[in-house]
């Protein structure tokens, strides 16, 4: 039989694996996290608010007869002897599935670094200390981190945010939206502070760099991510920001029949044009994962991957009262009101060269179908 | 097959409308409307629905 290794057990590694155990490949699952693969959006909101457990938030599975080694990481991969390393056992494979998404990023300062919220680990371990009265420093003002707040509030926990940027959630959102969504916090009762870098962090907070002290009962820290790709090191291939993929998943640099998928993926989409990037959306593991296991499939059978492969990124994010909902890549595009006022419901394109690449419809999701066919249309 | 949506967990994205537009829609409330029982000529199409609901709440059975 051929034998497929899947590292990593994360949704992208769960819809890759599905889609090569379908073709009939023998496939095999590596996973760090002790859990089957599960749905990770719910660990910044429902999960805080307790009764959602992680059997709860896995995914339904397909087949019954893949072979999953959960609870250690890859540490190792050698492509010349088609090895996957995980401390002292070696996993044989015809043909290898990089699933190893990414790990929360720590500011690089001095003193004791803060928790981070990935798994659902973390979040049971801060649910048990967001008690009503408590006070929580967030540091990142990213969707991670702004969620936790949200979350934090509606439990009654008293709410700092600090990060970097001049608004929340800048990058994806712009300017305009991010201060929306300030005010939205704001009108919730949360202090901001932003504009600012950590200087040091302590057991009780953090020093910002113009000298501000902030303290709280709970700190957490949600700075972004960095790819998980250290243990496929010494194999030539293209690490710098993840693994780089042609358009259709396969890694290049190897003639082993290796493809990635999900966040760890650093691939062209001719819906926009031909630049490889990361996408740290939701729905990108399933639609990478499920090309992924063709282009495999196609590879292992001795025959050319064929397609087109142009994903429509997608995102969420629920805060209080307000559904974020996005296609595209928003945060390549300059924001564009083009329906509602910035403070309310509304609807954003981000124009790239006078043409939508992305768009954000604020509270808006079904006017936001009919703008999302025309995102990176041409 | 059958098809059930819990409205519990359902947050009217929409992901399923894409997938299986003869099964899945938004209404006019923005409010996501369903077939329960449909024919097994359309399980990839629902199968691909219920992969890309965010909330994970399209259940299926036979």
């Amino acid at each position: 039989m051929t034998q497929v290794v899947v590292v990593g057990a994360g949704l992208g590694g769960l819809r890759a694996a599905e889609s090569l155990r379908g073709q009939g490949f023998d496939v095999m699952v590596i996973g760090d996290e002790p859990h089957l693969p599960y749905n990770r959006p719910p660990l910044s909101k429902e999960s805080l608010k307790g009764g959602v457990e992680v059997e709860g938030l896995e995914f339904r599975r397909k087949h019954d007869d893949i072979d999953w080694r959960l609870g250690a990481a890859a540490t190792g991969c050698s492509l010349a002897s088609r090895m996957v390393m995980v401390d002292d056992s070696a996993y044989p494979f015809d043909g290898l599935v990089i699933a190893s998404g990414i790990r929360p990023r720590h500011l690089p300062v001095p003193g004791p670094q803060p928790p981070v919220l990935r798994t659902a680990d973390d979040a049971l371990v801060l649910r048990a200390r967001l008690t009503p009265g408590a006070s929580l420093l967030v540091i990142g003002a990213g969707f991670i981190g702004c969620e936790v707040a949200a979350t934090a509030r509606q439990l009654g926990c008293e709410v700092t945010v600090t990060a970097y940027d001049a608004e929340p959630m800048l990058r994806p959102l712009g300017a305009q939206l991010g201060a929306a969504m300030k005010a939205h916090h704001e009108a919730h009762g949360v202090t901001f502070h932003l504009g600012q870098g950590v200087a040091e962090f302590h057991d009780d907070g953090v020093t910002l760099a113009d000298g501000t002290r902030l303290t709280a009962d709970v700190v957490i820290e949600a700075v972004g991510s960095v790819p998980n790709t250290e243990w496929l090191a010494g194999n030539g291939l293209d690490l710098a920001d993840g693994v780089l993929t042609d358009s259709l998943m396969q890694v290049v640099g190897t003639d082993v029949p290796v493809v990635a998928v999900g966040d760890v993926a650093r691939f062209p989409n001719p819906r926009f044009d031909d630049v490889p990037r990361r996408i740290e959306h939701w729905n990108l593991p399933t639609e990478t994962g499920k090309r992924a296991g063709q282009t495999l499939g196609a590879l292992l059978n001795g025959e050319e991957p064929t397609g087109d492969f142009r994903p429509m990124p997608a995102f969420w994010s629920d805060q209080y009262d307000v559904a974020l909902q996005s296609y595209g890549q928003p945060a390549l595009g300059e924001p564009t009101l083009v329906d509602g006022e910035w403070s309310g419901d509304c609807i954003v394109e981000y124009l790239r060269d006078g043409e939508a690449i992305g768009v954000v419809g604020v509270n808006r999701t079904k006017d936001l179908m009919h703008y999302r066919k025309e995102i990176g249309a041409a | 097959m059958k098809i059930t949506v819990d409205m519990d967990k359902c947050q009217h994205y929409g992901q399923c409308t894409f997938e299986a537009p003869t099964v899945f829609a938004l209404n006019d409330d923005g409010k996501l409307e369903y077939t329960g029982e449909v024919d097994d000529a359309l399980a990839d199409q629902v199968e691909a629905a219920a992969d890309v609901c965010p909330m994970q709440a399209i259940e299926i059975s036979a």
